[in-house]
């Protein structure tokens, strides 16, 4: 008897639609054959059999939603030479992802093919730590408003989509934008509304369609140019910085660019080096930027509309990790959430953690932690880099006395080292502690699972270096 | 696809009795907008041994037929975009010679406030879009401007320059490939000197003849005469007709010289004496447009000699503008950075 067990199809899945089988009970499968085909929210695909032999029962019928991974979805009857183990999936990464972030690194990750069928432990642990809910109303929030809940992704989508119809100078180019659907699926449906002279499909060619995108800026039309990663960004970093940024003041205010550089940033899981690399501090660092990075889907919508009508070159950073939770949206509203913002997301007045992205939700669940041992954290989510709300910073470290900064980047020269120079400079007789920086260790992302752990900042980390600073 | 100008170069001092495709008002308009650029050139020269210029200043001397023919076949709207040698440019669309040469001295009335310098100079109102100091960064830049002529509408062209230096980026090839998959209206007018900085472009080109480097992706190639500015006026016309009749980008190689070094801190070792006093002698775009006049019998004395007077005199007081416009306010250093949102 070998299970077939539902697959991860990507570094990020965590579950999926079985939408059809191509096999009933009584068929011999060889590998190779493809059995199903799942649906995610980034894609669908084929499932090929890995191992032979005849299928005894479909475990989960056609049409079935959210599957998480490792579910045992088929049996094969016993058959000489069957592999052992689950069938048909790549190894899929360690952490488990079906639920909220944020979740603590797992400490003993496991390859998925040899966890159980009920799920292995770590998964189940993380399931059971569901990310607290963003604790403070958004002061812009109108009264009375209806809050809906809705994926980053989706959210993002609905601010260009909305931004497109206001404004015909509105379009969208890059990798896959179009016919695919976006390669992790931000752009799904924007072509079908908005035809393709403005949902552009370009070739592999970063520096090029960067470079075509800040040109069309520059004459006045409002391009949002996507990098299927901002890893692949590097290679128009030149056109992002000398051309976007530089252009107005060497002009001498002549040359207006309004344009958006958005996609996921930072680390996925399991991607290795040279595609896990947060750029906060790289753009952070250039005058005539604007850099965001939100957490939740209300913040990634508002922020996206702001930075789309902005007159100034955004850069926009996403996570891949966040585009499928949840979060509540404002609806009915033309939602826009003004750049340059912090966010208090949980009032406190222990010690202040300061995040941005994903690892604001890392702060939440530390401030759980925290709090359990009489440890009040206040958590501020500083939604944009540059420019930085650096007053909401030290109002809250005038409170808490003490400062711990978390981001994905490396430390040196990063977001938390400006950060706590800031407040050194202006509220450094308030400090009770030296501050302390949590971001990810000194070296290029490894690829195995433990390692990589150990590298990305966790919750347990971040819970260190408060009850440091704390002297707890 | 590709083809080769029938005019080689060097045909100068032919004697060859061919009608000029121009009048005598065009012919000295021409004249007067290449004397203007040379005698701007060659006065900004000598204001950087003066140290009122700092940094780099790379001077358009030896290539002002292109800048002046190409500006001849434009149309009202249609942008341009070039690299650091943008004097020339900057001065035949029109823009006041105070500003360009009070820009290079870095002051409040330069184009730029003084805050671009000589490689950074924009007009909006000319559609001049620079004035880049990122050798071949224009050419994506150029490419989408033509991007939004096509998104538009708006039966726009864009003249993007670049040198056979920038003719190696990799950029320019995603580019082209872009252009002609969009049929995007711009056209790449490639002013090969010869010279890269100090490396000619045997030693840097596997293919030397650049017009052709646009084979692989479809687009159109011609060589030009880059140093005969009737030449160069009638192959950016045909250029020009390619890309509003919808059919993409064009490609013009226009052959050309510069008799000065590559900037002013220029070693001048790459190449002798006598190779540039020969084009000097023998393929001057200035020398040429005065023997087409007389050729013609179109060589007013009063009127070349009211040109040089004219052309001197403005000269002389954008040196002066430049010396004497005040440096900007130290409250300028932290204007346009952004744009109040």
């Amino acid at each position: 008897m070998t299970d077939i067990l539902m697959p991860a199809l990507s570094p990020t899945m965590e579950e999926g639609t079985l939408a059809k089988w191509h096999v009933k009970v009584g068929d011999t499968i060889r590998s190779g054959d493809v059995i199903a085909e799942i649906e995610t929210d980034k894609a669908t695909m084929e499932v090929e059999a890995v191992d032979e032999g005849v299928v005894s029962e479909l475990l989960v019928a056609e049409g079935t939603e959210e599957v998480k991974v490792n579910t045992p979805i088929a049996r094969l009857g016993s058959q000489e030479g069957a592999g052992e183990g689950g069938a048909a999936q790549p190894p899929s990464a360690p952490n488990a992802q079906a639920l909220p972030e944020p979740q603590a690194a797992d400490p003993n990750p496991q390859p998925a093919s040899r966890a159980e069928a009920k799920g292995d432990p770590a998964r189940t642990s993380a399931l059971a730590a569901p990310a607290p809910a963003s604790s403070l109303r958004d002061p812009d929030l109108p009264e009375g408003v209806n809050l809906v809940k809705v994926t980053v992704r989706d959210a993002l989508r609905d601010a260009m989509a909305e931004e497109m119809r206001r404004d015909p100078d509105v379009f969208l180019m890059g990798e896959e934008v179009a016919q695919y659907q976006g390669a992790y699926k931000v752009s799904r449906g924007l072509l079908d509304e908005f035809g393709p002279k403005r949902v552009i499909d370009t070739p592999i060619t970063e520096h090029g369609f960067a470079g075509i995108g800040v040109g069309a800026g520059m004459a006045g039309l409002k391009p949002i140019v996507e990098f299927m990663t901002f890893n692949f960004a590097m290679q128009a970093i030149d056109h992002i910085i000398n051309s976007a940024a530089k252009t107005l003041y060497m002009s001498g205010g002549q040359i207006k660019t309004s344009i958006v550089f958005r996609g996921p940033n930072g680390a996925a899981a399991r991607v290795a080096a040279q595609h896990s690399q947060d750029y906060g501090a790289w753009y952070g660092h250039v005058p005539g930027l604007k850099v965001v990075a939100p957490y939740d889907s209300a913040d990634a919508k508002g922020l996206l509309k702001a930075s789309i009508r902005d007159p100034n070159p955004v850069v926009f950073l996403e996570h891949e990790m966040l585009y499928g939770q949840e979060f509540d949206v404002p609806e009915g509203v033309d939602w826009v959430v003004p750049i340059g913002k912090a966010k208090v997301r949980r009032a406190g007045t222990g010690v202040t953690l300061v995040a941005y992205s994903r690892m604001v939700g890392f702060c939440l669940a530390a401030a759980e932690e925290l709090a359990k041992d009489g440890i009040e954290a206040e958590v501020v989510d500083l939604r944009t880099i540059r420019p930085m709300d650096v007053d909401t910073i030290v109002e809250s470290v005038r409170k808490t006395n003490r400062l711990v900064t978390v981001e994905e980047g490396w430390g040196p020269m990063g977001v938390g080292a400006e950060i706590a120079a800031k407040v050194t400079e202006l509220a450094f007789d308030y400090l009770d502690a030296p501050p302390l920086r949590v971001h990810q260790e000194d070296v290029p992302l490894p690829y195995a699972a433990n390692l990589e752990a150990l590298s990305m900042p966790s919750v347990e980390r971040i819970v260190a270096a408060a009850r440091a600073v704390s002297y707890k | 696809m590709a083809r080769q100008a029938t005019a080689a170069a060097g045909r100068r001092k032919s004697g060859g009795a061919e009608k000029p495709a121009a009048g005598k008002d065009e012919l000295l308009e021409y004249y007067r907008q290449m004397l203007l650029i040379r005698r701007f050139e060659e006065r900004a020269g000598q204001l950087y041994g003066m140290g009122l210029i700092g940094g780099f200043c790379h001077l358009y001397i030896g290539q002002e037929a292109i800048a002046v023919g190409c500006e001849a076949a434009k149309r009202p709207g249609d942008q341009m975009i070039t690299g650091y040698r943008d004097h020339g440019h900057m001065l035949v669309c029109g823009m006041d010679p105070r500003e360009v040469m009070a820009e290079l001295t870095g002051r409040s009335g330069g184009s730029s406030k003084g805050k671009g310098g000589s490689m950074h100079m924009f007009s909006t109102e000319a559609a001049f879009y620079g004035g880049h100091g990122i050798v071949g960064a224009q050419v994506s830049l150029g490419t989408g401007l033509a991007f939004a002529n096509a998104y538009r509408g708006d039966g726009k062209v864009c003249f993007t320059y670049y040198g056979d230096g920038a003719a190696n980026q990799g950029q320019v090839y995603e580019s082209f490939n872009m252009a002609q998959v969009w049929k995007l209206p711009v056209i790449y007018c490639i002013e090969n000197n010869e010279y890269a900085m100090g490396t000619a472009i045997d030693r840097s080109s596997s293919e030397t003849k650049l017009f052709k480097r646009g084979i692989s992706f479809n687009i159109p190639g011609e060589e030009v005469d880059g140093m005969d500015v009737l030449a160069v006026k009638a192959a950016a016309e045909r250029a020009c007709a390619h890309c509003r009749a919808g059919k993409g980008p064009y490609i013009l190689e226009l052959k050309t010289y510069r008799y000065r070094g590559h900037s002013m801190s220029d070693p001048a070792k790459y190449r002798t004496r006598e190779e540039v006093d020969e084009v000097r002698k023998t393929r001057d775009p200035i020398d040429h447009v005065e023997e087409l006049l007389e050729k013609n019998g179109w060589a007013d004395e009063a009127a070349l000699k009211a040109i040089d007077a004219e052309v001197k005199r403005i000269v002389a007081d954008a040196a002066e503008f430049a010396r004497t416009s005040p440096e900007p306010d130290p409250s300028e250093l932290y204007t346009d950075v952004y744009i109040q949102a």
